[in-house]
């Protein structure tokens, strides 16, 4: 029998493991989907609306306009990015996916760490392809705060890969992106990623500031632009952190509960 | 009324001297109002190939589910090799080919069983292996949204194989395949069941059991209701029937044959039914100038209907 030479332990880190990350990886760049929001999109709209002459020479804080708008799709696109990233669950609850998992030694923290890291990785590669195009199409900023406005919009949608995920264990839908993309498109008007908050008339600038999207942008321009309120910022940005990842531990608890 | 459990099988194992590879004691679970098992005593040796048969909403798949860890019962205890399921599950002592779901339409077969070699730790090879195993490595490439049905189960069973697990569950695992899928499955499982390992299967197809199990344990409203060989399953239902060449037989000396409850006469042909077929055809043989027996059982179906008719018995 050969149950007696098996020799058995169970993996470190709960699973959590690069070979994983690589083969999710592979399947992610497969969906064409994610491939369009995340790494399409973005750049698309940054020509679209942001490379007419006047742009590139109109100024705004150290850099011009393009830049400026730049900034703002790099942001939308890393947003776009992680929430799919983190709505990978909810595609792989409804095929039983995540049913199977628990038949492995993988921890269902183990799965959740995989699926944010996942989250980032394609939020900085659309926040890079962003970027690159920028660097062709009359983005001008200083090389320094450049660095820290990418970094920033990169680090700052987290909080997206912890609504994504959220969502994902939400909203029971195959195509849960469907809901999600417009859902983000219309955040990004509400938080002045798209159109300057000050072109919106004062109330809606006030509630504006207590959306998801304002605190991420408002951080993200910061090292350009020098103004804005920093600490709404980054009180918008701890608050909404704090709101999504509560909401996706709820759920996923609620998801792996034994009954 | 009926003899409600056989007993015979549990005098092959020794007491103390090995650990059963799954025991249920007093496994109840309820959802609600409705209890889906209600009362489950089971022990289940090494090396055994247990079907666990019964209608659908038999309580099958919950127990299913408790034996994976997937769900916890109400009451009593559940041990695989001694070790909580969840815990068995997570060393790949147990695995388990469920009916459906439980893959990834863009993932190839090949990733989908890589991936789960690198979540048990298990090398590059292990993954060729278990293809070969279940009989898929010429479809590695393909996209699992691609495979047909009995093609997806094969994966299951490769990605089940692949923790090398002493103890195989296999939920209801030929549902929805054609005749061909069926047996070209249960024959990887055959081939893989040589070497020791201890599989149980849920099912309501009775000749899977009837073909594959060398124990039936019949499930009825979430209770065991019958437990033993094939056979004896059968011939605890339906009893037997002994076939014999006996010219001039006449009906009244028949009936009162010890253990025929009924008989028949073809011409030579005398048919006795009963629960002791032993008794009667040793009476045959040796008072009666019967010749040319035969001992039939009938099939497992007609047992599997009347054990799980229903209707209650009033003990």
């Amino acid at each position: 029998m050969t149950a007696t030479t098996v020799h058995r332990s169970l993996p470190r880190y709960g699973g959590f493991t690069l070979g994983m990350i690589a083969l999710e990886l592979r399947r992610l760049i497969r969906n064409k989907r994610t491939v369009v929001f995340s790494v399409v999109m973005p750049p698309a709209f940054f020509l679209l609306f942001g490379t007419s002459a006047d742009y590139r020479t109109e100024r705004a804080g150290d850099g011009n306009v393009t830049g400026y708008v730049l900034i703002s799709m790099a942001v939308y696109g890393a947003m776009l990015a992680t929430t799919s990233g983190g709505a990978m669950v909810s595609i792989e609850r409804a095929a039983g996916w995540s049913r199977q998992l628990r038949l492995t030694p993988l921890t269902p923290a183990a799965y959740v760490a995989v699926k944010l890291t996942l989250a980032m990785i394609i939020g900085l590669v659309s926040v890079l392809v962003v970027n690159v195009t920028g660097l062709f199409f009359g983005a001008d900023l200083p090389t320094g705060e450049w660095i820290g406005c990418a970094a920033l919009a990169w680090v700052c949608a987290l909080v997206f890969a912890a609504f994504g995920l959220f969502m994902g264990y939400l909203l029971p839908s195959e195509n849960v992106m469907q809901i999600l993309s417009p859902a983000l498109a219309l955040l990004s008007f509400a938080g002045g990623l798209f159109v300057p908050l000050d072109a919106l008339g004062h109330t809606f600038a006030t509630i504006a500031k207590f959306t998801p999207v304002y605190g991420v942008g408002e951080l993200a321009r910061y090292p350009v632009t020098h103004s804005g309120h920093l600490w709404q910022a980054v009180l918008n940005v701890i608050a909404w952190t704090l709101v999504f990842s509560a909401g996706a531990m709820w759920r996923f608890r609620r998801d792996t509960a034994r009954v | 009324m009926f003899l409600m459990t056989l007993t015979a099988s549990t005098d092959l194992a020794v007491p103390g001297t090995q650990q059963p590879a799954v025991h249920l004691d007093g496994v109840v679970k309820r959802f609600g109002t409705v209890t889906a098992v209600n009362g489950l005593d089971l022990r289940i040796r090494p090396g055994e190939v247990v079907a666990l048969l019964g209608p659908n909403g038999a309580g099958k798949t919950t127990t299913v589910d408790m034996l994976l860890g997937l769900s916890q019962p109400t009451q009593g205890t559940v041990r695989v090799y001694g070790r909580a399921p969840q815990e068995a599950v997570a060393l790949g002592q147990v695995s388990a080919v469920m009916q459906s779901g439980g893959l990834l339409k863009d993932y190839t077969v090949e990733e989908t069983v890589r991936l789960t070699a690198v979540l048990f730790g298990k090398p590059r090879d292990a993954v060729r292996g278990a293809l070969r195993r279940a009989g898929i490595a010429d479809i590695a490439d393909r996209l699992v949204g691609k495979c047909s049905g009995g093609q997806q189960q094969r994966l299951r069973f490769a990605m089940a194989l692949l923790p090398d697990p002493e103890l195989l569950i296999l939920d209801e695992p030929t549902t929805g395949m054609d005749v061909g899928g069926r047996r070209e499955f249960w024959d990887a499982i055959r081939q893989d069941a040589r070497g020791g390992r201890t599989v149980i299967f849920a099912t309501h197809y009775l000749e899977e059991a009837d073909a594959y199990a060398d124990r039936v344990v019949l499930v009825r409203r979430g209770r065991i209701v019958a437990d033993g060989t094939a056979s004896e399953v059968k011939a605890l239902a339906a009893g037997r029937t002994v076939r014999a060449t006996l010219p001039g037989a006449r009906p009244a000396d028949l009936d009162a044959i010890p253990g025929v409850e009924s008989s028949e006469i073809r011409g030579d042909n005398v048919y006795l039914h009963g629960q002791d077929s032993d008794a009667i055809a040793r009476h045959l043989l040796t008072r009666t100038e019967a010749r040319d027996l035969e001992i039939t059982s009938r099939n497992l179906e007609d047992a599997f209907l009347t054990l799980t008719a229903d209707e209650e018995n009033p003990a």
